[in-house]
């Protein structure tokens, strides 16, 4: 297992936190008409990670070169923890020809091979595709690892209960993760699903099953680490759930009237909470506090300068990529 | 024999995509099977046959029933450079799993803006006429063809079938092999002779994307596809004797489609009857017929015939099911109209 980095994982979780803050801005900046999702420079719908940062960070903190990802419909954290190119990814979500997919995927389609990322806007639909990339890594004799992520409303599909038998059948080097974020879009977990933890679904599989609770970071990376490691060494999948945060809506301009939770979520915020608790015992400064943050905006602001530098799509190029 | 004939191996459809399956395995270790039984069985339709006990199971794999989960991992392996060939054992069974092959299979390639190939192939039984109803008798091909993304073959005979699969294993892109168990040589079902024929041993191909003249002649075209083609020489043979000279179009592709070859023959007869063993509305009878209006309507002598399953579930019972199919006396019968 990696050594833990405190100051690591937490300068990566600001990194993400000013990436969606300043999409978010933009998101809304030009929207108009206001209601109009499908307006303004980023167009369509948008799901963003703030509150979920310590799965991603704490995940990927143990990943190499070679390692995959499968994330769903809300993959900005995981792709930038995983060392997604932010000017790419910035550039696809403002569908710009400089953009991961040349603007023909949009945030929910980002793919960047040379990293083995993928997304899939299908719920729990990722979750195959992951298996697969681990096959193909069992087969060429590498000891890398393929993540498969989703939310906790992905874990009732039968894509989800298809790759964790596939896996432990096959012995594959895949550790599935599942973001509980409490809301499938505006429906409860407890409407939904017939157990309080999906990481005790793993025992039907026969495979190793541990819920992360509290959203932290280093509970995430801890169990992240003997995951992966096992994986590694070729001893099989596994399955955590990480209770983690939705800190805004579903998407963008979700009024999250069905939410009865609200009240609490700015006091659950996962990043002020591990500052303090950084600062408190002496290894972060109020100093790093700043220039962390204005290390991230000033990237982000790159990115974002830029996408909006890049060219639009031609529309005659939507004939293009069909085929190889 | 004579020592002057020169020998001609004859082998069913089954072996010879079995036989092309094997060669590009030993030519090519990125290349894989997985699918429900296809291995010591060889394949519920012999698609796999003997391919086991050359290979083993680390490359021909048996799987769980569980079409998402391996078709989504054949999806996974071909994004990693792997050249899976996973077989959807019926291909009614698509609704399990059409998410893997509809939104991601097909879809990889274009939404990366073309960073990500999927170089799979998804081969699957089609067809009817033994009595396996409604859940497994269908043919589907029209629905493939009409979600863009994904190449669909769909072979009538064993030379086809070899040569058509080994293009579709070195292929890039995804490609959907759609086989007819009546056309498989099986020695448990029904099978017009022309399922057997002459396949070279060695390794060859078969272009994806042209059509093939399965028969000359000069009073009508009969464009069709698969076990239909084989009726449609049956018919064709039939009626020579009655001095009507058919020609016959074997699409065997229908991603991409060939139109130039459909163009030239309904140019040449004035006469087109289209047959397909897949539902009538919305599908491949209709697209034919809507390639020669665009272009030139005034090609046509007759108005187009279609013949095709209309629009009903395929039923049980005997009577009733070739009583919906495209059998040889409707083709016949169709021909015949064209000519009065």
């Amino acid at each position: 297992m990696n050594p833990m980095n405190r100051l690591e994982l937490y300068t990566e979780m600001v990194r993400i936190r000013q990436y969606e803050s300043r999409i978010l801005q933009e998101y809304h900046a030009d929207k108009s008409p206001a209601w109009d999702i499908g307006a303004g420079l980023i167009p369509g719908e948008m799901h963003l990670a703030a509150g979920q940062e310590p799965a991603a960070v704490g995940v990927c903190a143990h990943l190499k070169k070679g390692d995959g990802i499968t994330a769903p419909h809300r993959p900005h954290h995981f792709a930038l923890a995983h060392g997604v190119d932010m000017n790419a990814m910035t550039a696809e979500i403002y569908g710009r020809t400089t953009g991961l997919c040349k603007g023909k995927g949009g945030h929910m389609h980002l793919f960047d091979p040379e990293n083995h990322f993928s997304c899939s806007g299908i719920i729990a639909q990722g979750y195959p595709v992951a298996c697969g990339q681990a096959l193909a890594m069992k087969r060429k004799g590498t000891d890398n690892v393929a993540i498969a992520v989703a939310g906790e409303g992905a874990a009732n599909q039968g894509a989800f209960h298809e790759s964790l038998n596939l896996a432990a059948v096959w012995n594959l080097p895949v550790v599935f993760i599942i973001e509980d974020n409490d809301w499938a879009i505006s429906v409860p977990r407890s409407d939904s699903t017939a157990t309080t933890s999906n990481a005790d679904r793993a025992a039907g599989y026969g495979i190793p099953g541990v819920r992360v609770e509290d959203n932290d970071v280093e509970a995430v990376f801890e169990a992240a680490g003997a995951a992966i490691d096992r994986a590694r060494s070729g001893e099989g999948p596994s399955l955590i759930e990480i209770h983690t945060l939705r800190l805004w809506g579903h998407f963008e301009g979700d009024a999250q009237a069905y939410r009865t939770d609200l009240e609490t979520v700015d006091e659950r915020d996962p990043i002020p909470r591990y500052a303090a608790m950084l600062l408190e015992s002496g290894e972060l400064t109020e100093d790093q506090v700043q220039e962390i943050a204005a290390t991230a905006d000033a990237e982000v602001d790159a990115a974002i300068q830029f996408a909006l530098n890049s060219p639009i799509p031609a529309p005659e190029d939507a004939l293009l990529h069909v085929f190889a | 024999m004579t020592a002057t004939e020169t020998p001609t191996r004859r082998i069913t459809t089954a072996k010879a995509m079995a036989e092309a399956i094997g060669l590009e395995m030993r030519a090519n270790p990125d290349v894989f099977v997985m699918g429900e039984d296809v291995g010591a069985y060889g394949g519920i339709f012999g698609s796999t046959t003997d391919l086991f006990g050359e290979f083993g199971a680390d490359r021909v794999i048996d799987t769980p029933i569980s079409e998402t989960g391996f078709i989504g991992a054949g999806i996974g392996a071909a994004v990693e450079g792997l050249r899976p060939v996973v077989e959807l054992m019926f291909v009614d069974f698509y609704g399990v799993c059409m998410d893997q092959i509809s939104n991601h299979m097909a879809k990889i390639h274009y939404e990366s803006g073309g960073a990500v190939k999927v170089p799979m192939v998804l081969m699957s039984a089609t067809g009817a006429g033994y009595s396996d109803a409604a859940q497994h008798s269908q043919c589907l091909w029209g629905t493939f063809a009409h979600l863009p993304g994904m190449k669909v073959v769909v072979p009538s005979n064993p030379y086809d079938a070899k040569g058509l699969m080994a293009s579709a294993i070195r292929d890039d892109n995804p490609v959907v092999y759609l086989f007819h168990k009546g056309a498989q040589g099986l020695v448990w079902m029904e099978k017009n002779p022309r399922s057997i024929g002459h396949v070279p041993e060695e390794a060859f191909t078969v272009p994806i994307g042209e059509a093939a003249i399965a028969r000359e002649g000069s009073d009508v075209t009969i464009v069709t596809l698969s076990l239909s083609v084989q009726h449609s020489l049956d018919v064709a043979e039939q009626l020579e004797g009655e001095g009507i000279s058919v020609e016959i179009v074997d699409l065997r592709s229908l991603v991409p489609l060939d139109r130039q070859t459909v163009l030239d023959s309904v140019a040449k007869t004035g006469k087109l009857l289209v047959v397909d063993e897949d539902y009538k509305s919305f599908g491949l009878t209709g697209e034919i017929a809507a390639i020669v209006a665009e272009t030139d309507p005034t090609m046509l002598k007759k108005p187009v015939k279609r013949l095709a399953v209309p629009d009903v579930p395929i039923p049980y019972a005997r009577s009733l099911e070739y009583g919906i199919l495209p059998t040889r006396e409707r083709i016949a019968e169709a021909v015949k109209d064209l000519m009065a």
